[in-house]
């Protein structure tokens, strides 16, 4: 098992190739569309290199659940509904969601999400 | 202008890798603005050489009924300058295909000089977009055209040799583009 030390180095090196970004910018409190910009498309480049870095298979909607922030069932006026915020707190217990439910309008969450959750995700799919 | 910057596939695999050429020549207009008096193959056209050739790999994969856009050049480098009367060769790898998107590797050569090399990532766009855009982005019927002019058919195989054949992949034309 890779400790937090290595998943972090790894995941530091993902996001150096993926972004562009130098390695003094990823910090583990540095948000990923805030402060290292990354696009949407980046998401699936950031994917790909965490998949062959640790060698897992992760699932579209495994590290951000677009297909709930879709649903009309978990989504109203923008915001995610209490059932919503139930169902992100089960797929993403990798992430620190208590910023996002104060204010859970639907653009937060990616804009949210840390490279520190990042290392909680893949170490949350290496000891599945 | 017509938007063809492959001439033809010398190998297409599908799921795998193919091999696509193309003659750069003085007869092409926009040589001859870049540069006046030093015509030379913009390198951004050289990226959507390897962008098509890579693309038409990653449909393929999709049976060629959904849109695939470029989404990303994660890394792209250029070695030398192409002039005419040059032929470029561009080689396209699949690294990495899932069901939103592709990660494909490339290179462009000129004979055994390497002229460029990159890594793109193509997004796959889907019915979503079709719903979000309310039409299509492509007529069915082009893209048979497309794939005919390129010759993916004639030399199209699958990994274990089998001829890709198109009958296998019906571009039908929806009514509304009819």
């Amino acid at each position: 098992m890779a400790s937090d030390d290595e998943i972090f180095e790894k995941v530091r090196e993902a996001l150096v190739d993926a972004l562009g970004v130098d390695d003094d910018e990823v910090l583990p409190g540095a948000t990923l569309q805030g402060d290292l910009d990354a696009e949407s498309i980046d998401f699936l480049d950031i994917v790909f290199r965490l998949e062959k870095a640790f060698d897992i298979k992760i699932e579209r909607g495994e590290l951000f659940p677009e297909d709930i922030l879709t649903d009309t069932e978990f989504v109203q006026d923008g915001k995610v509904n209490e059932a919503g915020i139930a169902k992100l707190r089960e797929r993403m217990p990798f992430a620190d969601l208590t910023k996002f439910e104060a204010e859970p309008v639907v653009q937060n969450l990616g804009q949210q999400l840390t490279v520190q959750d990042m290392c909680k995700f893949v170490a949350h799919k290496l000891a599945a | 202008m017509r938007w063809f910057w492959i001439d033809r596939f010398t190998e297409f695999v599908s799921g795998s890798h193919a091999v696509a050429v193309k003659g750069v020549s003085l007869s092409e207009d926009h040589l001859h603005d870049h540069f006046v008096g030093y015509p030379v193959m913009p390198n951004s056209l050289v990226v959507e050489g390897m962008a098509q050739s890579g693309g038409l790999l990653v449909s393929e994969q999709y049976g060629f009924g959904e849109l695939v856009v470029l989404g990303k050049l994660a890394k792209v480098k250029f070695h030398s300058c192409v002039r005419p009367g040059e032929t470029l060769t561009y080689r396209v790898r699949v690294d990495t295909i899932r069901n939103d998107g592709a990660a494909v590797s490339a290179t462009a050569h000129v004979g055994e000089r390497l002229h460029a090399e990159s890594l793109l990532f193509f997004a796959r766009l889907g019915d979503a977009n079709e719903a979000l855009q309310g039409e299509r982005l492509f007529r069915p019927r082009d893209l048979q055209h497309w794939l005919s002019l390129v010759g993916i058919f004639e030399v199209g195989v699958h990994q274990d040799g089998r001829r890709l054949k198109e009958a296998d992949y019906p571009l039908e034309e929806c009514p509304a583009n009819a």
